[in-house]
Order: C-alpha cells, then sequence, then structure tokens
C-alpha cells in the first residue's frame, strides 16, 4: 500500500520536473557556473585537499537549492489534495526518494565537471562512489526534511540556509573525511566506523522524517 | 515552602560550596597548574547546558504527543536557558584554552560540536521568530528540535570519539565521567556538577513562569 503510492508520487514528481524543464535546467546552470567560477578563481591552487573541500561545499550549495522548492513549488491547495490520496509517511518518503535521484544524478554530474576542469585527484574511484552514494541520500533526506519544515514559515529561503547549515555539519564532516581517504590512498581499512556512522545518520533520519512529518502537514 | 523548594537552596548552597571551595582544594601539579580549577566551572556548565537541552527535547516530544501549550514554553525555555550556558561554557572553555593551549581558539571536534550546537539552537529561535501562528509555531519547532538534537549528538558525541584527533580531554571516556579524576578534585567537581545543573532548572522555572503570567495578562 505504501510502497504503490510512493511509487505513483515519484513518477509525479518525475512528470512534473520533465514537464517544468527550466527548474531542473536552472539546477544544472547553477552548477556548472559555480564550478567553472571556482576552476577560475583556484587555477593554480587545486591539490587533493582543496578539490575535496570545493567538491563537498558546491554539492552542498547544490542540493540546498534544488531541495528547497521541494514543498513551496506546488500550491498548498495541490498538497492538501495529495493528503486526501496519499498518506503523509508515502509523501515524504516519496519525496526523498525523489531528490535522492536529483542529488545523485548531480553529484555523478558535478564530479564529471571536477575531471574536467581540475583533472582527476580521486584514487580509490570506487569508495569515492560509494560516498557520493551516501552523500546524496543523507543530503536528500535532511534537507527534504528541513525544507519542509522552513515551508512551513514564512522567508523560507533564507530560513533554509539559517536551518539546514548547521544541522547537516555532522553529515559532511563524515562525507568530507571518507572522501579525503578516497582521494588520498587506496587503503580501505579503517574506514568502517565512518561508514557504520553514515549508515545510522541515514536509517535514523529517514526514520526521523517519517515519524515526524505527519506533525508537519496536519494544520 | 522547603517542601517545595529545597532544590533551589541545594543549587545555591551547591555553588557557593563550588566557588569558594573550588579555589581553596588540593589539586594534582600537572603541566596547566592551578588552571585545573577551571573544570569545575567550565565542564559543570557544560553539564547544565546539556541537562537543559535533553530536558528541552524531551518536552519537544511531549508536546507532539498532547499538543499541550504549556510544555511548548517550557521546550523553548529549555532550550534558552541551554543556550546561556552554552556561551558560558564557550568562554569559560577559551579562557582556559588561551592558558593550557596559547590560544582562545583551536581547531578540534569538540569545539566544533559545542559551535555548531549554539548555531542549531540559535536556528532554533530564528525559525520560532519567523512564525506568527502559535500552535504552528510550537509544532513546527518541537519537530525542529527533536531532528536538530538527534544530528547535534552524533556531531558532539559520537564523532570526537571516533575521529581521535581532538586534543580537548574527555574523548576516551563515557560522557558522564569525565576523564579520572584525583578524589580530592571530586569532592567539588560532583557537587558543582549538581549545582549548575539545578541552577539550570531554577533558571527554567522562573522563565516559564513569567511567560505564563505574560500570556495571562495578554488574554
Amino acid at each position: 500500500m505504501l510502497w504503490t503510492e510512493i511509487k505513483y508520487l515519484v513518477g509525479k514528481e518525475i512528470r512534473l520536473e520533465l514537464k517544468q524543464k527550466y527548474v531542473i535546467n536552472g539546477i544544472l546552470l547553477y552548477l556548472v557556473s559555480t564550478i567553472y567560477i571556482t576552476y577560475l578563481a583556484f587555477e593554480n591552487a587545486i591539490t587533493g585537499e582543496t578539490w575535496n573541500s570545493l567538491f563537498w561545499i558546491i554539492l552542498l550549495f547544490v542540493a540546498v537549492n534544488g531541495i528547497s522548492k521541494s514543498f513551496v513549488q506546488e500550491s498548498p491547495a495541490r498538497h492538501l489534495y495529495y493528503y486526501t490520496i496519499a498518506s503523509p509517511g508515502a509523501v515524504v518518503l516519496s519525496k526523498i526518494l525523489y531528490n535522492l535521484l536529483l542529488m545523485a544524478i548531480l553529484s555523478l554530474l558535478s564530479f564529471g565537471f571536477f575531471l574536467l576542469l581540475m583533472g582527476n585527484q580521486v584514487v580509490n574511484v570506487p569508495l569515492f562512489l560509494l560516498t557520493l552514494v551516501f552523500g546524496s541520500l543523507g543530503l536528500s533526506s535532511v534537507l527534504t526534511m528541513v525544507a519542509a519544515i522552513a515551508s512551513r514559515a514564512s522567508h523560507n529561503f533564507s530560513l533554509m540556509a539559517i536551518l539546514s547549515f548547521p544541522i547537516i555539519l555532522p553529515l559532511l564532516a563524515v562525507l568530507m573525511k571518507v572522501s579525503r581517504t578516497a582521494l588520498s590512498s587506496m587503503d580501505w581499512s579503517g574506514l568502517s566506523p565512518l561508514l557504520v556512522i553514515l549508515i545510522t545518520i541515514n536509517v535514523v533520519v529517514i526514520a526521523l522524517a517519517y515519524l515526524l512529518f505527519p506533525y508537519l502537514w496536519r494544520d | 515552602m522547603l517542601k517545595r523548594d529545597w532544590w533551589k537552596y541545594l543549587s545555591g548552597v551547591l555553588l557557593l560550596y563550588a566557588i569558594i571551595y573550588g579555589f581553596k582544594v588540593d589539586i594534582p601539579d600537572t603541566m596547566i597548574h592551578e588552571t585545573m580549577r577551571n573544570l569545575f566551572y567550565h565542564v559543570g556548565m557544560w553539564f547544565g547546558m546539556f541537562s537543559m537541552l535533553i530536558t528541552g527535547f524531551v518536552y519537544s516530544l511531549r508536546y507532539l504527543r498532547k499538543f499541550n501549550e504549556a510544555e511548548d514554553l517550557v521546550a523553548v525555555e529549555a532550550v534558552n536557558v541551554g543556550l546561556m550556558f552554552g556561551f558560558l561554557g564557550i568562554f569559560t572553555g577559551m579562557i582556559w584554552a588561551n592558558f593550557t593551549w596559547g590560544t582562545p581558539w583551536v581547531k578540534d571536534p569538540k569545539l566544533n560540536g559545542a559551535a555548531v550546537g549554539l548555531v542549531i539552537y540559535l536556528a532554533y529561535m530564528v525559525l520560532r521568530g519567523s512564525i506568527d501562528d502559535v500552535h504552528k509555531r510550537a509544532k513546527v519547532s518541537a519537530v525542529y528540535n527533536i531532528f536538530a538534537f538527534f544530528l547535534w549528538i552524533v556531531f558532539v558525541l559520537i564523532l570526537p570519539r571516533i575521529s581521535g584527533e581532538s586534543i580537548h580531554p574527555g574523548k576516551d571516556s563515557p560522557p558522564v565521567l569525565p576523564m579520572h579524576l584525583e578524589p580530592s578534585m571530586r569532592v567539588v567537581f560532583y557537587p558543582a556538577m549538581i549545582g549548575w545543573i539545578l541552577l539550570g532548572f531554577w533558571i527554567m522555572n522562573l522563565r516559564v513562569r513569567i511567560r505564563k503570567i505574560k500570556l495571562k495578562i495578554e488574554n
């Protein structure tokens, strides 16, 4: 039951996105131009360490921009309609799933642009891709929830940044630590506690989103 | 009077004892000499902040169960007092760090955790300020508080323990038993800790009552 609802809602999100192409095009343009600006600004200063920091900072800004529209794009009346036909859990999980898809594509694209413009600094590519998967999931689940919270308040765009940056830091700190390893060596040892924390954060955030979201939409 | 308010008197007595005897008690001669006495105040305030933020978290949970407005008042005032202790803890820590590490701020997971905690809870206040409707404000901020508390706990209690880079003491022991204290210091430290926590509840209690009176006058 929940699964079918989620399936339809994710399908709806994808169709909506493809219909209003300017939104996704806007995010892509934002991504490309930000990477190009940093490429020009950091022309002679790209080391493994700066590559890593720039990559995650840019991905964070792209994620905040891309996900903040999750709950404000459609009219409140339309939301009311969704809530009459689907459970709140399905609504929030479908948003997380859809944003995961979006973030996975955006993070792969920005990885591609980084390779193109700033050269390859990644030694352990499988580990880096694994970090991207966990990073996409974490960014999408935390930011979807923050977007839901911010959408209930006025001035929600500036609020989105204020609320999400401190909250996302634990996740980002772990992600940057793991990807730093991927940039410096092929060594997989010593990573298990970090990966366990990454998985725990993701699981608990999704569980919290599922449990807390019903309180956000009911007025 | 005494029956109900004994803990307030106890808090005053314990803190007076900690402030007076804290400067007289024999401390072990370590590298940091007399600044060791700051432990009674700096760590005590940290525990005061922690107990306040846990109280805020618990009352946010309770608010979502019954939607009782009084519980929202406790949650917000607990966070307010927690913020006060947080700032005091950071200032006492900076004074201490200036003597022991030669600089008021170092790059360290524990210090980052404290700073991020303050930003998270200041953002909670901003979120509350941006919603006008009383019930909506209580509900949305309770959701944010529960969500943020979990992620902050990961950042401040779990990450410093696995990253192993901290120069701040207390990362190898469980959070309730800071370091391996000398018995002579324990006789001051534990009463001081209880005193700070009780003082926090006292201030919180007063502030909640002021808010209730204000609400009554407004209506």
